[in-house]
């Protein structure tokens, strides 16, 4: 069943209040990387906010999803869905990068609501599949998704999991690549081009679906597509903007980890409708 | 008695395995060496062939560890403590998670494959992760114990085993423990403290010394993280001179941690370092190794010459 144009339009309202919090976070703290979190919103936050069967309540649940952002800079991003969860206090954001606060700089298992620390770019898809090996040895219907980077799959770790992945017909594991073809010293033409992603996956035995990852109601047939596939791994390439939702920053590497300034700080919270 | 210590780990593994659910294995095409293939035959739903992927496979145990499995990783020492690293480091380590870290071939015992395959810094590497514990067994029961305590203690632990065979030390029913080290010979004049492998060699050479009218201690630090200080510090006041003895490099292996706790505790003792002398190895015998790089039995009385001479 669709999601109703009522819920859409709250995702996507969503969205736009996460942008807001991301980007004054990563300004107050003069450090962090906007560009990524921005291109991911819409992703993490249909997961977390529609898709998922989590709660902050059940935290231990042993037949809860799992995701794993293995491009773990788009952290803020996660961070503010999982206070939207009720993983996290409301004022959380405001740690963000500093001494003695839940939220590092990348995320870390000891945050609440985070399966797996990430980072170090390329291991995470491979921490997804344990987790669906795991799952499924338990007899759970659990769910596991890993959010990767396209600059990310410039790591050979992620080509050894994605050849493993369909060996052990892991039907409970979806890979999304927020595929927004910029990564930080450029486009990834320019540093690793990827050619045809999707022929890739596919050729290893991935069940590959295509979509506009800015798109809640794309992303939500992507994830059911996904889902329905049983007999081995799916992978969505989620057609993204670095940047996306404030016009100075889409498309450009210069915004991947780059500090906000005040001035743009105020440009970017007209253009998203929030206070600067 | 002597058992391959890597026999005995593989069918250890299987036997506990047949009263736990929650333990998996995985290997990197090496399952017939490392003998975590025992286990496979045993329990194949339970095995994970990685196939030649080591960064995969350790970052594959660490999602396993987190739905309550309790993943053993298998394949060399050197791959495993190298290729394995980043996730071990960012994953195991930094998440405190519950994952065993196998190293079937330490030191120079995968001997004929050489330099590349010789595994001489992975005590000092895997010593130096917060939340570790380094465990080398120096025979068949301390492996036996090793393997079930790696089941028993929840949090990364890694063990270095041997592909070779080991003289039974310890009987069957010794009790080891965690952060303890274990004095198998007494002796008066000096200590030498080793793991693994080089306990043996430390043993013949206190009976050479024996006959030369010096008494040596020689005590098996089977535990290497955590270190048992106590027990470092006492020999130290107790025999007045130490001798470490490692199959490794003599940088920042078991010599560096005895010589840590020596400094911090103002012991001040002739100390010297047997092991690998900053240099790579070569394929050979594995006999023939341990003499040209100084871990064998001569190679501990050098240093134990060398002490006796610095004590007097």
């Amino acid at each position: 069943m669709p999601l109703s144009q009522e819920r859409v339009a709250e995702l996507n309202d969503l969205c736009r209040m996460f942008r807001i919090d991301v980007l004054k976070a990563v300004h107050s703290i003069q450090s962090g990387h906007p560009g990524g979190s921005l291109s991911v919103c819409e992703i993490l936050t249909l997961l977390y906010q529609e898709l998922m069967n989590i709660s902050a309540d059940k935290a231990d649940d042993p037949n809860r999803d799992r995701l794993v952002l293995s491009k773990g800079h788009a952290a803020p991003m996660l961070y503010r869905n999982l206070i939207e969860k009720g993983f996290l206090p409301a004022d959380s954001m405001s740690g963000l990068r500093r001494i003695d606060s839940l939220l590092q700089g990348h995320p870390s298992n000891h945050t609440p609501g985070v399966e797996m620390p990430s980072g170090p770019l390329g291991l995470g898809l491979s921490a997804a599949q344990g987790m669906a090996m795991g799952l499924r040895l338990n007899g759970s219907k659990a769910r596991v998704y890993a959010i990767l980077g396209d600059g990310e799959t410039n790591e050979g770790v992620v080509w050894e999991a994605a050849m493993s992945a369909p060996k052990f017909g892991l039907s409970n594991l979806t890979a999304v690549v927020d595929y927004n073809k910029v990564q930080l010293d450029g486009t990834t033409d320019e540093i690793m081009p990827l050619g045809d992603l999707a022929s890739k996956f596919s050729a290893f035995g991935w069940n590959v679906i295509t979509c506009d990852g800015h798109d809640i109601n794309a992303l939500y047939d992507a994830f059911g597509s996904a889902k329905s596939y049983t007999v081995g791994p799916s992978v969505i390439i989620a057609d993204t903007i670095k940047g996306k939702g404030v016009s100075f920053m889409e498309g450009k590497a210069a915004w991947h980890g780059k500090a906000i300034p005040d001035a743009e700080l105020a440009t970017a919270m007209k253009e998203l409708g929030g206070e600067a | 008695m002597s058992k391959a210590i890597r026999d005995v780990y593989g069918s250890v593994l299987a036997e506990l395995a047949e009263n736990n659910n929650d333990i998996v294995v995985l290997d990197a095409d090496l399952s017939g060496s490392t003998k975590s293939g025992i286990f496979g035959k045993a329990f194949p739903e339970r095995f994970f062939n990685m196939g030649i992927a080591e960064s995969n496979m350790v970052a594959t145990a660490a999602g396993l560890s987190t739905t309550g499995k309790i993943p053993f990783v298998n394949t060399f020492t050197v791959f495993l403590t190298t290729l394995g690293l980043i996730s071990t480091r960012a994953q195991i380590c930094y998440g405190n998670l519950n994952v065993k870290l196998a190293g079937a071939y330490c030191g120079m015992s995968d001997a004929f494959d050489g330099a590349t395959h010789h595994a001489t810094e992975d005590i000092a590497v895997m010593r130096s992760l917060p939340n570790m514990t380094v465990i080398v067994p120096s025979d068949a029961a301390s492996t036996r114990w090793a393997t079930k305590y790696a089941v028993e203690k929840v949090g990364p632990m890694y063990l270095r085993l041997s592909r070779d065979v080991y003289p039974d030390l310890y009987p069957e029913n010794t009790a080891f423990e965690c952060g303890k080290g274990a004095i198998v010979r007494e002796g008066k004049d000096l200590t030498v403290i080793a793991c693994g492998l080089l306990v043996h060699k430390a043993i013949e050479a206190a009976e050479v010394m024996e006959e030369k009218g010096v008494s040596v201690r020689v005590v098996d630090m089977y535990s290497i993280k955590p270190i048992d200080k106590e027990l470092i510090l006492r020999c130290a006041e107790e025999t007045g001179a130490i001798v470490t003895a490692e199959e490794h490099n003599i940088f920042g292996g078991l010599g560096g941690a005895v010589a840590e706790v020596l400094a911090y505790g103002g012991a001040g003792v002739p100390t010297e370092f047997v092991g690998i002398q900053d240099t790579f190895t070569e394929s050979a015998p594995y006999k023939d190794l341990l003499k040209k790089y100084g871990v064998d039995a001569n190679g501990v009385l050098a240093g134990i010459e060398k002490v006796l001479a610095r004590k007097k």
